[in-house]
């Protein structure tokens, strides 16, 4: 049967997004009475004592060449060391090196590859994934043929998974690693200056839109922000107008988040954007058109013009949280 | 520097969802309720590429597959001044996949000879998988690196500006290597003038069959049969929004303000 194999590439943390992955491999495995391998490369020792709380098995990959900074030795790597392991399934987080090693290891490993998961089940005829299709529009269910399936999942949407009474002991497993080590070598990294976590790890999220009409009204929302202890986000429509960093933009060009809370204020909802907030479990707006695509996706809402609620609505919340 | 940029014509996604069907017996978006447009993120590859000759010299080749139709964005391509443009004709696969696209494009690229760089778009915008450009590199044995939004030559090679998760990466190829591009403010797609789009539709495309490119539609099935597509459906609607009603404003405010700390009280 094989083992389902989850991965986690160099400099992998245990953040919400390594919970989920554990989760969704733990209840995999489960299902399919099969061990849990948790599979590392180059994390820290805080992050190997968490995988030893929630796989059944924890490896990791040891070579003298491996490291972050050469993105084809790490594949080449977990290629040696999932073919070792009698992978069945190897799942992947939605991390963009992850997503950019998906493909290339299900080649490698002879199986199939599959990307953006938004669940996975096993059925008598395979791995089956369903996954967001035509810009959120339609959701499509895909099995895979061959095996082992390799799937990147949008870890942040999927549960986390229950600690173990017990810890496994880590192994380490000595990879050869011979090819491709400089056809492409990290040279430099920047770290977006930011002040907050990321958007993609925010519980809580304020989104503003086009309606804004400018960049001043967003120190508004700041504001509002502030007092729900939430990231701010815009639609592409506000970052292509130069009003906020495109590092802020949420949709199908920009981030894809996965809050407790979106709320997107005089965002009308453009399915475009809407695909970047598939995974949020609740949503709200505030926006003036009754009619608005965003009000089919929200859990509550207001029909209002921003400029008469934001104000208001801040010094309420303010007041209600303390 | 010789580059190659592949070009996927998607159903357009900006089509409302009131408007959008799907060919349920096909699994596939219905022909009829979108119009066909090039995917965004190939734009934005094939426009880095076009500053990239700018500022380096070299010659743009575009690559497509895909049925007639998809002549268009190959035309689209010469107009904002392509050198080449192939088109591999899909003979009526419904669904190639990444895999039967890799297998198709790797085999078009490998009798087409060698390039410095191969470009594609981070994904599409219709299925949207981003496994197409990982594909290509394994078949054709080259390095690669996704989610790219800027390059420049130099002296030791390419160098290479990705996105991160946290920020942005900077990588050194020496040799041929494959990307996908992502868009950025730097590779905003440029509108052709009116006269190239006029020369555009005199310029000769190399089209190409799949025994061209020694596949047969079995061998393309055969790659593409990797992955099935079991279900294809438009999502319920589950979520009914509450409209927050009250007397005033003030009234309407504090109840939004409420259900807003209702949620943040339960995370």
């Amino acid at each position: 049967m094989g083992n389902v194999i989850s991965c986690f590439l160099p400099g992998t943390e245990f953040d919400r997004a390594a919970q989920g992955l554990l989760g969704a491999a733990a209840r995999l495995a489960s299902a399919c009475q099969v061990p849990h391998v948790a599979l590392a490369a180059c994390v820290s020792d805080t992050m190997t004592e968490a995988l030893e709380r929630h796989a059944d098995r924890v490896v990791c990959i040891r070579s003298g060449l491996l490291s972050n900074d050469h993105p084809e030795s790490c594949l080449a790597a977990f290629h040696a060391a999932c073919a070792s392991l009698d992978a069945q399934t190897v799942l992947l987080g939605q991390d963009a090196r992850s997503q950019e090693m998906t493909p290339r290891l299900g080649y490698r490993l002879g199986g199939c590859s599959i990307g953006d998961a938004q669940s996975i089940d096993m059925t008598d005829g395979g791995l089956s994934v369903r996954r967001s299709v035509y810009g959120g529009k339609a959701v499509a269910v895909v099995r895979a043929s061959r095996t082992p399936a390799v799937v990147w999942i949008r870890a942040r949407a999927f549960e986390p998974a229950a600690e173990r009474s017990d810890s496994v002991q880590t192994e380490i497993l000595d990879v050869e690693i011979s090819d491709g080590i400089a056809a492409t070598q990290v040279t430099g990294r920047q770290e977006e200056s930011r002040t907050g976590v990321r958007l993609e790890d925010a519980p809580v999220i304020v989104s503003g839109g086009r309606g804004l009409g400018g960049p001043e009204p967003f120190e508004e929302l700041k504001k509002l922000a502030g007092v729900m202890k939430a990231e701010v986000a815009a639609s592409r429509a506000a970052c292509d107008a130069g009003w906020v960093p495109p590092g802020l933009q949420v949709g199908q060009t920009g981030k894809k988040v996965a809050p407790e809370l979106y709320l997107a204020i005089a965002i009308s909802g453009a399915s475009q954007h809407l695909m970047g907030i598939t995974d949020a479990r609740v949503i709200a707006a505030i926006n003036t058109d009754a009619e608005a695509p965003i009000f089919r996706h929200c859990q509550f809402g207001l029909v209002d013009d921003w400029k008469n609620v934001v104000g208001p609505l801040t010094e309420r919340i303010a007041s209600l949280l303390q | 520097m010789k580059i190659l940029v592949c070009l996927k014509q998607i159903p357009d996604p900006e089509v409302a969802p009131r408007d959008f069907r799907l060919d349920e017996n096909n699994l596939i978006a219905d022909p009829a309720s979108a119009g066909l447009v090039t995917n965004i993120f190939c734009e934005n590859a094939l426009e880095t590429a076009l500053q990239l000759k700018e500022a380096a010299g070299g010659e743009i080749t575009v690559l497509t597959f895909g049925p007639a139709e998809a002549e268009d964005v190959l035309r689209k391509a010469l107009a904002v001044r392509a050198d080449h443009a192939v088109h591999v004709i899909n003979p009526g696969l419904l669904h190639p996949g990444s895999s039967g696209a890799a297998c198709v494009l790797s085999a078009a690229i490998r009798k087409l000879g060698s390039f410095d760089l191969l470009m594609f778009g981070r994904e599409a915008g219709d299925w949207g998988e981003g496994q197409t450009a990982g594909l290509v590199a394994e078949h054709l044995g080259l390095p690669f690196v996704a989610f790219v939004d800027s390059l420049q030559t130099t002296e030791s090679g390419l160098h290479i500006v990705g996105q991160t998760d946290s920020g942005r990466e900077e990588l050194t190829a020496a040799g041929p290597v494959v990307v996908s591009i992502t868009n950025s403010d730097a590779n905003v797609p440029r509108i052709p003038k009116t006269r190239d789009i006029m020369m555009a539709h005199r310029r000769d495309i190399t089209t190409w069959s799949l025994e061209d490119i020694d596949l047969t539609e079995d061998l393309v099935r055969e790659a593409a049969g990797s992955v099935e597509v079991t279900e294809l459906f438009i999502p319920e609607k589950d979520t009914t929004c509450e409209f927050i009603t009250g007397d005033s404003a003030d009234e309407r405010i504090d109840a939004f303000a409420r259900r807003i700390v209702d949620v943040i009280g339960s995370i």
